[in-house]
């Protein structure tokens, strides 16, 4: 979208940080791929360090290994294909990833929301889902991409957020498909708070007006013409696999589908056709980041299972020097104030703020960077410590959270310990905030360098903390989730105990008949079953529930209702959820309005009631997406649409109805919803605010529904009515209090972070899967317990826990008086009270302790700080920033 | 289960964006060598063109 030259850096953060020639652009290589001879070499002439090398030759490396994982990702769809969207005629046509550019900092705009043609901010954008995806006229992808809808919102709602003037943004979709956890919630507030626009239809074509606007024109639900001008439209692209993609599967000779995704069993979601080979992210087909992570997780689970023999064979340990003792050294430290590319350098005056740090006490040496975190200015960080002898270190640049581990890890190889080093946050706090005043900022960059060099004056070197590693684990939960986590742990040769509430292990496997892409369930849950009971490292405990659960990762115990009792070393928990009650639809007073699984059951053992049966009537998100339960259960459409096919495969004269708000079988489900309507299975949708109306009439069944495209309430009459009633957690509170782990509002627990730890809790040694996060269909629960027993395997493999030291401390253990204000406060379970000959104390633990720091600040007696955070060094800080 | 002179405790990972990169990270913890090979200059994949992400809106890098 913008010009680069022939030798760039991708992007300013890219591992790593090191510069490419772009061979179709570059003067030399485009000569000698024409079989000349290489002219210009100004950049080998010029470059100090003699990096170009012309004659670099791709090689040929062989390697020996036990397993491959394929991550290939997508490609997104080449939305110039749909020719009524005129993509490449109209400037202000735009695809999804050219819209996330325009919005992103790092983009060709710099953030700046306009549009391309004139660079006015629009004041109109429309998106356009499903380009390219649940489309057989214009290209071949009949799936659902997955993630579009969601984007889209997204996308929509950081452009009103940047927009300086009232921005009108709209969303023309089929069916929004906001299935995931918390998706809902997004979509609500992008609705109702926000004001965006939902407008359900497919747009049938653009015009360019003379001012570059765009003038699009679609039929709307009730079939009416319209015409309406927008600034700008963003195409939401789907997602398809890339050439080199189908090429490397090809090469691997793994089977591919249809859609040339790599084909999976539901039961076996990660593993492709060829043993040893495993498969994740959309490769395996369209999903979104949380499912992309954890799928990453459950093909290493997979492969860690397949060479668990083989475990620590090649395993190389990262060798630190040996430490200098500093303690009796006098305080040298060194200063290095970051640009962070343009992020700082273009609002904070870093020069003056590295002359500032000059004259600040025991500051033995200061350095400006252009991106202190690039390899070779790691490098040099650890030459300046040799060179200059410091033994103290202040970086002053983007965010401790992110960059801290990586500037401590510099700091050991250069043989002083990392927590001598302190970070002063010049950017996240300072130029990104306050980039419309520069000589501000410039000044309150000078107070955190301030500050950050009076606290790294009484930094003190810590050393890790090691307890002792049980290495075992504890599932709380006996259906395929918890069975699948239990064996992939097992099968590595650690020791499972299983704990299942019911008398039978299987959970809701056993009313499953088969899985979406049709696999039946029986004989995989059998077998499953089987293994979980025959294994020599699993123990099963049937009709148990939790006692209680004491200590921290690697040391827990556990005691259950039964009276048994065992120590292992994390959690995975597997607990399930249930449907809900219903008390509408007149569901408990007519026998022939029943629930979901009531109607497998009917199919499985009475298909002669169907067979003489003449309507059937579905009604969707039964107590889902309702203000009081405001998310959407998930599985239901494609279990609803799945059930239709088989009644109208017993009886294909059987009217069958589907009462429902959007349809959301997304990924390749969307195949069914396809097949349904092809069969002539019939679809009405209703609106929150006019459900429909269920009634006994002359003792038959009568339900009324206002269609949407007539307008006109319909009267059916049919045998019988399956309601597809929302899944909600059961007795999570209870757990989560006793294994000190988290809830979402909904009472479904809540991972560590959405995207990026999607299977952890913030409690260390505690993982989660199946349903009792979310609701999700058999393959994905599959996968996320195969995850969460890798991410489980990580801690298991190690040879004790390794905690870091900021953690609670005793500074005076006489004066704590055992009062238990800070055992009642601490989140963590980390601090317990113990009668010791001084009288009731405190006792740390120090393995649970996040450092949080609650109990420091809630003890009046000052007891206990925080290493690394104590008072002195807290108030060192302000006295820096007062007294400057 | 094959004894450890039958297998090799290493894997190839196909691919350096988000998935490619946890799964490595979930092998070197577990004990197992990683050989990620990815196609482009850096690693990143898509995740790192894309500006801010769903739910928190919060930065995708």
């Amino acid at each position: 979208m913008d010009k680069r030259k022939a030798i760039y850096v991708p992007f300013a953060q890219t591992v790593p940080l090191k510069y490419t020639i772009d061979r179709k652009a570059c003067i030399y290589f485009k000569s000698i791929d024409a079989g000349k001879k290489g002219k210009c070499n100004a950049c080998a002439k010029f470059c100090e360090n003699d990096a170009i090398d012309f004659e670099q030759k791709e090689t040929i490396l062989d390697l020996n290994v036990g397993s491959v994982i394929m991550a290939p990702g997508f490609q997104a769809f080449d939305p110039s294909k749909v020719e009524a969207y005129h993509y490449t005629d109209f400037k202000n046509v735009v695809s999804s990833m050219d819209f996330e550019r325009i919005l992103a900092a790092t983009g060709p705009t710099g953030g700046h929301l306009v549009r391309p043609s004139d660079k006015e901010e629009p004041k109109s954008i429309a998106w356009f889902q499903c380009v390219g995806s649940r489309d057989v006229n214009r290209c071949d992808n009949a799936y659902c991409s997955s993630v579009c809808c969601m984007y889209a919102v997204k996308e929509a709602m950081i452009a009103m957020e940047h927009a300086h003037n009232p921005l009108d943004a709209a969303i023309f979709y089929m069916d929004m498909r906001t299935y995931g956890k918390d998706f809902e919630k997004y979509y609500n507030r992008a609705k109702d708070d926000m004001g965006m626009r939902f407008i359900r239809c497919r747009v049938h074509s653009v015009e360019e007006n003379e001012d570059k606007s765009l003038k699009i024109r679609y039929v709307d639900e009730q079939g009416n013409i319209k015409f309406e001008n927008f600034d700008m439209i963003v195409l939401s692209v789907g997602i398809e696999s890339s050439a080199t993609a189908i090429e490397l599967g090809n090469k691997m000779g793994i089977e591919l589908d249809k859609y040339n995704f790599a084909k999976t069993s539901d039961f076996t979601p990660v593993a492709t056709s060829k043993p040893g080979i495993y498969v994740a992210g959309c490769f395996q087909g369209p999903k979104d980041i949380p499912y992309s992570v954890m799928e990453a997780s459950a093909a290493a689970a997979a492969a860690s299972v397949d060479l668990a023999p083989a475990r620590g064979q090649l395993k190389k340990i990262k060798e630190f020097p040996p430490e200098r003792d500093v303690s009796a050294e006098e305080t040298r430290m060194g200063v290095f104030v970051c640009n962070c590319g343009i992020n700082i350098g273009a609002v904070v005056n870093v020069h003056e703020v590295a002359e500032y740090a000059k004259t600040l006490s025991n500051v033995a040496y200061v350095q400006e960077n252009l991106f202190s975190c690039s390899q070779d200015a790691q490098e040099q960080l650890a030459e300046m410590i040799k060179e200059h002898n410091l033994n103290r270190v202040v970086v002053a640049a983007c965010s401790p959270r992110t960059h801290e581990p990586l500037f401590q890890e510099t700091m050991s190889n250069a043989g002083i310990n990392k927590h001598l080093f302190e970070m002063a946050n010049i950017r996240d706090q300072d130029s990104w905030v306050h980039s419309a005043d520069h000589d501000a900022a410039t000044e309150k960059a000078k107070d955190l360098v301030a500050m950050g060099v009076a606290k790294a004056n009484l930094r003190v070197a810590l050393e890790p903390i090691e307890v002792p590693l049980t290495k075992s684990t504890m599932v709380l939960g006996g259906g395929p989730a918890g069975m699948t986590a239990a064996l992939t742990i097992a099968d590595q040769g650690f020791k499972v105990y299983l704990v299942e509430k019911k008398d039978v292990l299987g959970g809701h496997g056993l009313k499953m008949r088969k899985t979406f892409s049709g696999e039946p369930v029986k004989p995989y849950l059998d077998d499953i079953v089987k293994r979980v009971n025959d294994h020599e490292n699993i123990e099963v405990y049937l009709g148990a529930e939790l006692k209680m659960v004491s200590g921290f990762i690697g040391n827990f115990h556990t005691d259950l209702t039964t009276g048994a009792s065992f120590d292992h070393g994390t959690v995975v928990i597997a607990m399930g959820a249930d449907s809900t009650k219903v008390k509408e639809y007149l569901y408990g007073e007519n026998p022939n309005v029943i629930k979901w699984f009531d109607l497998d059951k009917k199919i499985e053992e009475d298909p002669d009631s169907i067979k003489q049966a003449k309507c059937a009537v579905a009604i969707h998100c039964v107590g889902s997406r309702e203000p009081d339960r405001p998310y959407c259960s998930k599985i239901c459409c494609t279990h609803a649409v799945e059930n239709a096919i088989d009644l109208k495969e017993i009886n294909p004269d059987l009217d069958v109805y589907m009462l429902y708000r959007d349809i959301r079988t997304y990924g390749r489900l969307e195949e069914l919803y396809q097949k349904a309507r092809s069969m002539g299975i019939l679809f009405i949708r209703y609106d929150l605010d006019s459900k429909p109306k269920v009634e006994e009439v002359d003792g038959k069944l009568q339900v009324t529904v206002t269609d949407h495209i007539l307008g006109r309430p319909i009267v059916l009459s049919p045998d019988f009515i399956t309601l597809y009633t929302a899944i909600a957690p059961k007795g999570t509170e209870e757990i989560a209090n006793m294994l000190k782990v988290t809830l979402n509002q909904e009472k479904f627990f809540l991972e560590a972070h959405m995207k990026l730890r999607p299977v952890e809790f913030s409690t260390d040694g505690m993982f989660v899967c199946g349903i009792a996060h979310y609701p999700k269909p058999l393959d994905e629960c599959i996968a996320q317990a195969q995850a969460a027993a890798s991410r489980a395997v990580t801690v298991l493999a190690q040879d004790k826990v390794i905690i870091e030291p900021i953690v609670a401390a005793f500074i005076d253990k006489e004066a704590c008086r055992g009062c238990g204000l800070c055992v009642a406060l601490c989140p963590y379970g980390a601090l317990d009270l113990e009668d010791t000959a001084e009288g009731r104390k405190v006792q740390l633990i120090s393995a649970s302790c996040k450092g949080c720091g609650i109990c420091a600040a809630t003890c009046y007696r000052h007891a206990i700080s925080i290493n690394a955070f104590n008072d002195n060094q807290i108030e060192a800080q302000m006295h820096a920033f007062l007294n400057k | 289960m094959a004894s450890g002179k039958d297998v090799v405790g290493s894997v190839l990972i196909a691919g350096g964006g988000i998935v490619g990169m946890q799964a490595a990270l979930d092998l070197a913890d577990s004990g197992f060598y990683v050989h990620l090979v990815e196609r482009a200059p850096g690693i990143g994949g898509i995740m790192a063109q894309l500006d801010k992400t769903f739910p928190t809106n919060e930065c995708a890098m």
